[in-house]
């Protein structure tokens, strides 16, 4: 395994039963990357996770995580990463500051150590002046903050996040990718899970996951690129009125309004002629135009569908 | 094995009992209330059973009869009838548990030496009360007939039973021990079958798992704050016992805290076992019930004497642990013996702890299904 690797996975497979939830995985995540692996629910990301950090046997394949195999060291491997389940795995009968001690206990971390993290990591989540609030009352976005600091409180090499941004409202999660990013700074690897496609253009590359397999693997912008699926933005004075006309018609996929836009994706091989005499037909005259890449969500879509 | 990461756990569940209402009543609340209710309302002992009398004699000597129950204490005449018949109606309502019918001829038989008899009913539907009130009252009768024939003026043999360890006789000298062995089940087994299970229904296991915390510093780490806990009850229940229900400690302090620990061990384990296997609170505290309350109740020789047993049952109570701990607490607070009368038992419940413990740090896996 090569020294700049954090995660490497090789036929990694788990079934449960007849369900196979995670089907031969091959996955290279280097260290310092911050790795989303994207997909909807039931598609495997927290099979795969749980493989990841030792605490679920596969049905065949292997793991490494920093440099040591899951297999084999699975108990040196956790003390090497920082895991956040999907449930945070919070006490919520004890408070922020016990929830942090409880942690830095549990991964044998010094007396003086744990006074320096404790400070930095509320600190950053915020979460400094709710020290003695139990943590079943802090909100959504403070449990989540709670549960990332309880991960780091030992300083793993490597960060495992669960849909860390489930259920919890938009300010809050914007705040949250900041964090990562500071963490990404550190040198840290992050590798996190998402049911949002729009949190997955944030990650350095993505995995798309369906049905236990791994779509495809890229930096985001690249995914999107790959797809041949045309896509064009056209600007309108009634925009409303526009996408009545073009929704429905011969090779279009899709129509999405964004102010004064239409952002139409295609059929592959279609052309936008179809549209401009469509429009052209109903006296609607287009401002503007030019090419745009397809969503994530768009490409994911479409690699769906062609399965 | 990290003293460490064994503190952080103690710690974390000292704190989730305390701030738990639940587990708090469980702890301390529960085993003040059986205390009272076993020590106050229930009791074993029958006395001033409700009494109707049937004389028709109405002697002397039919009086005479009368008086040795009433002065007997365990008699209590509510109703004289006149008419035999009076009587079903006493025993059918439940206003009387016992009746005595003493017929015309009883004194003229007595003293002629031609048998006098009497009938003495006794309410069979609460089978305990009746085989006792039935003891009672042929002893008296006994007495009394043999006196009226004159027998009794120069007996051969005057047998007169003595009881050894509860001279009294009191039920509650044999309960207030018990109870605590039941004490000690309920906080033990149950108390404890909640902690595992609590952790995977809330999520937090699959947290705890995915840390290098090893297994048996988990188990001990979540058996240590139970295990002050139940200590502190054994002590609570038997000072309780002591000075308000005045039942004799002839025993050391030392031999109960010793006994009780190894005993504490083994109801631990096995409530911590039982949450592994059961991963739901639910279904945790039932089986904790029937697997350490009820044995602790119905077989330990606690409510119900091992020898009046069926002998499948008896055979079955060798296996349940809080018989040979019950054992231990009567010989420790009625005859005062020291551990090396019961060293044996002692081990036997050692052993039985030792094998739950292990057992439960071989099911405890760090991985999820």
């Amino acid at each position: 395994m090569d020294d700049d690797i954090a995660i490497k996975t090789s036929g990694l497979t788990k079934s449960f039963g007849a369900v196979t939830a995670v089907d031969h995985i091959d996955l290279d995540v280097k260290k310092g990357e911050l790795f989303g692996l994207v997909g909807p629910d039931g598609a495997g990301k927290t099979t795969i996770m749980r493989l990841l950090v030792g605490i679920m046997e596969p049905t065949s394949g292997e793991a490494w995580v920093a440099g040591l195999s899951v297999m084999t060291e699975r108990e040196r491997v956790k003390e090497r990463i920082g895991y956040m389940s999907q449930r945070f795995g919070l006490y919520e009968d004890l408070t922020v500051i016990e929830n942090i001690h409880f942690y830095a206990d549990l991964y044998g971390v010094s007396r003086r150590e744990r006074l320096q993290s404790t400070e930095r990591l509320l600190g950053f989540s915020n979460l400094t002046p709710f020290q003695k609030r139990l943590a079943g009352q802090l909100s959504g976005g403070m449990k989540q903050k709670l549960g990332l600091a309880c991960a780091l409180v030992h300083r793993p090499e490597v960060l495992f996040l669960d849909e860390p941004t489930n259920g919890v409202d938009p300010v809050a999660r914007r705040d949250f990718w900041k964090i990562l990013y500071e963490l990404l700074r550190d040198g840290i690897t992050i590798f996190v899970s998402t049911a949002y496609l729009d949190e997955a253009e944030r990650c350095g590359r993505v995995g798309l996951m369906y049905q236990g397999r791994l779509l495809t693997v890229d930096e985001p912008g690249r995914v999107r690129a790959s797809t041949k699926l045309p896509m064009v933005e056209m600007w309108f004075s009634d925009a409303r009125a526009a996408s009545e006309v073009v929704r429905g018609l011969p090779g279009v996929r899709s129509v999405a309004i964004h102010g004064d836009r239409l952002h139409v994706l295609m059929q592959e091989g279609s052309t936008i002629d179809g549209i401009h005499a469509a429009l052209k037909r109903e006296g609607i005259g287009v401002k503007g135009e030019r090419e745009r890449l397809p969503s994530l969500e768009d490409v994911f879509i479409s690699m769906v569908e062609a399965r | 094995m990290r003293f460490q990461r064994i503190k952080a756990i103690v710690r974390k569940e000292s704190i989730q009992v305390a701030r738990d209402p639940f587990s708090l009543a469980m702890g301390f609340l529960m085993p003040l209330m059986l205390l009272f209710i076993f020590g106050y309302a229930i009791s074993l002992d029958v006395d001033e059973l409700t009494t109707v009398v049937n004389d028709l004699d109405k002697t002397s000597a039919s009086r005479e009869l009368v008086k040795q129950f009433t002065a007997s204490g365990y008699f209590k005449i509510v109703k004289q009838v006149d008419r035999y018949q009076d009587i079903d109606y006493y025993l059918d309502s439940g206003r009387a548990r016992v009746a005595i019918a003493i017929p015309v001829d009883f004194l003229s038989k007595a003293v002629t030496h031609k048998g006098a008899r009497f009938q003495i009913i006794v309410d069979g539907s609460d089978s305990n009360t009746a085989t006792i009130a039935l003891g009672y009252a042929s002893g008296i009768a006994e007495q009394a007939i043999r006196r009226f024939a004159g027998v009794s003026v120069a007996p051969v043999i005057d047998v007169r039973a003595r009881v050894w360890y509860n001279p009294e006789l009191k039920s509650k000298n044999f309960i207030i021990p018990g109870l605590v062995a039941v004490i000690m089940a309920v906080v033990g087994a149950l108390l404890t079958s909640l902690t595992i299970a609590r952790e995977w229904e809330r999520g937090t296991m699959e947290q705890l798992i995915s840390s290098p915390v090893k297994v048996p510093e988990l188990i001990i780490g979540k058996l240590l704050p139970y295990f002050v806990i139940g200590l502190i009850d054994v002590l609570f229940s038997a000072g309780l016992g002591v000075f308000l229900f005045e039942v004799p400690l002839k025993g050391s302090l030392i031999a109960l805290v010793v006994v009780s620990s190894i005993f504490l061990f083994g109801v631990l384990s096995l409530g911590i076992l039982v949450s592994i296997l059961a991963k739901s609170q639910v279904l945790a505290c039932q089986v904790a019930i029937i697997a350490s309350y009820l044995p602790a109740f119905l077989l330990s020789g606690f409510m119900f004497a091992i020898p009046n047993m069926p002998k499948a049952l008896q055979i079955l109570s060798y296996v349940v642990p809080a018989r040979y701990f019950v054992g231990m607490l009567k010989d420790i607070f009625l005859k005062g013996n020291s551990i090396s009368f019961f060293l044996f038992d002692a081990a036997l419940l050692l052993g039985f702890g030792t094998l739950l413990f292990a057992l439960a740090n071989v099911k405890l896996k760090k991985v999820m299904e």
